[in-house]
């Protein structure tokens, strides 16, 4: 029993891995931009969403209506400006500028909020709650993550797939000068698409610092590679890959930790770097999409 | 086909697209070399000249994806050198490219619709496309990667004429398609001038040219080596302007540009 629990629990986070990695998928697919500072992002939503609980009292639950607006318009002034100037040069160029965005936020963060770890929302029933089906328990949150993955996923399908600049997204990253040549701005574009990327990462971090602690460096240590896995796993560029990435990266990490608890993270790796010597281009390949 | 009289020039009122004096760079490479002309508007303006002549250079500068060294491009009376592409094309600068390149990922009907987004006023709407282009409709939720290049070539066509253009760049239609097809698609071109669009195209198949052309500008290694209008030009004239023969026809190629 206490595996299939293993394996429900394991599904259940690879919801929370999925919404870190789709924001990491749409940059790299949209813009060619491996943003390192991905993970040390989330954790920024979370303060961000700390503070914006503290100073209005709304309820923590909808502390997303603040905290998503703001990470996305920063995302969009982010693109615009370092991350464009650093496009116009090279892809090197891109991680260089991420990478010193991470280093910067996380310092920035220890300076300003020490490296005390915090939670959000910690007591609220829907964070220590939990309900049995037979033997095993299952908590609210996990499963509330789980469901707000899948929503937020198929947000960004519909976006991508019938709006007007979901379609101006996808001409860009397919040929910047053919969209260029029919009108479109594909800074422009490339913003909206940061912007949405933010929106996604904002979650991922009021998520996780309900479903865990935040620290100054769990952006690095922990989000951003459990990202990068899950995106890998599930293969680049692909949405539905995030979900299925996360979910293997998931359940992974909990047969692991059923196996011995200091094997969680190892056991996730080792799936990892499996998928990546067998499977490089992921369990669902961009060209089988849509 | 609002085409002038074989012989004569319209040259009537604004010109449509003037480049003047343009030099462009390819890193060390003079691509352009001081090339003036004006294309007035319903012409048929074709720019012929073998590879690497600076034909594709010459479009592309005038569509805004290249920076001239010197010189400027005007549209409509108005200097448009240091504009973005994508402000030329909302102006009404249009650009079939070379090689088609359609947005692959995108469904046929969704790359038209991008050549629809930023649309100015006029008469081509996507259901006209597909009363044009009438195998369109059928497969518009096809992935236009699955197409064959004639096809993808015509979903171009109908994806610059969206934008409700007044000056039509084509570059290289002929490329890479088969004879039949490429007489297909030119064929098309009077039903699309309808209009009263301008047209300035780019070809390497000379007689497919001076066939719909109603001016032809000849380039070699950068500089215009002809002028004129096809019934003005002989065939002698043209084959030592795109081969660059220069005693098969002497004193018959205007060097430099435009009186």
């Amino acid at each position: 029993m206490s595996w299939v629990n293993a394996i429900i629990q394991g599904v259940l986070v690879g919801g929370l891995y999925a919404l870190f990695a789709c924001g990491l998928s749409l940059m790299f697919g949209v813009m060619k931009v491996v943003n390192l500072a991905h993970g040390d992002l989330a954790v920024v939503a979370g303060y961000v969403a700390i503070g914006v609980i503290t100073v209005t009292h709304i309820p923590v639950l909808w502390s997303f209506l603040i905290v998503v607006p703001v990470m996305a318009v920063l995302g969009y002034v982010l693109q615009r400006t370092i991350l464009q100037g650093a496009l116009d040069r090279s892809v090197l160029a891109t991680l260089m500028v991420t990478f010193g965005l991470s280093v910067v936020i996380e310092n920035g963060l220890l300076q300003f909020f020490t490296a005390n770890t915090r939670g959000i929302g910690t007591g609220l029933a829907l964070v220590t709650g939990s309900f049995s089906i037979g033997q095993i328990q299952i908590g609210y949150l996990p499963v509330a993550i789980f469901v707000t993955a899948v929503v937020v996923l198929l947000g960004l399908q519909y976006f991508l797939s019938a709006t007007r600049y979901g379609r101006l997204i996808r001409a860009v990253a397919d040929d910047k000068e053919a969209a260029q040549l029919a009108g479109a701005d594909y800074r422009h574009v490339f913003g909206i698409a940061a912007a949405v990327a933010f929106g996604t990462v904002a979650l991922g971090g009021i998520a996780y610092g309900m479903y865990a602690q935040l620290a100054p460096t769990t952006g690095t240590d922990t989000i951003l590679l459990f990202a990068f896995a899950a995106v890998v796993i599930g293969g680049l560029g692909s949405l539905w890959g995030t979900l299925l990435g996360g979910v293997v990266l998931g359940v992974a990490q909990q047969i692991g930790a059923q196996i011995s608890i200091s094997d969680e993270t190892l056991a996730g790796f080792i799936v990892f770097l499996a998928v990546l010597a067998l499977r490089p281009q992921g369990l669902i390949s961009r060209g089988a999409q849509s | 086909m609002s085409g002038p009289p074989n012989g004569e020039r319209p040259e009537r009122g604004t010109p449509l697209v003037e480049v003047h004096d343009l030099v462009v760079h390819h890193g060390q490479l003079r691509a352009l070399d001081g090339i003036s002309f004006r294309v007035f508007p319903g012409e048929v303006y074709a720019i012929i000249g073998a590879n690497g002549a600076g034909k594709s250079t010459l479009l592309r500068t005038i569509a805004g994806l290249h920076s001239p060294t010197s010189g400027s491009v005007l549209f409509d009376g108005t200097d448009v050198t240091g504009l973005r592409p994508e402000r030329r094309a909302r102006q009404g600068i249009a650009m079939v490219p070379e090689g088609r390149r359609l947005f692959g990922s995108l469904s046929v009907e969704e790359n038209l619709q991008v050549g629809a987004a930023f649309a100015r006023e006029g008469p081509w709407t996507i259901e006209r496309v597909y009363e044009t282009f009438d195998w369109m409709r059928a497969r518009r939720n096809q992935s236009a990667a699955q197409l064959s290049g004639g096809e993808q070539q015509t979903v171009a066509i109908g994806r610059a004429l969206l934008a409700n253009p007044r000056v039509l760049l084509l570059d290289e239609l002929s490329l890479g398609l088969a004879p039949v097809v490429v007489q297909r698609i030119y064929g098309m071109l009077p039903q699309i001038l309808a209009a009263g669009l301008t047209v300035l195209l780019v070809e390497q198949d000379v007689s497919q040219a001076l066939r719909v052309a109603s001016h032809i500008h000849c380039l070699l290694e950068g500089r215009t080596t002809l002028e004129g209008t096809p019934a003005s030009v002989s065939a002698d004239q043209v084959e030592a302007a795109y081969f660059g023969l220069a005693g098969a026809a002497p004193d018959s190629a205007p060097e430099g540009s435009e009186p």
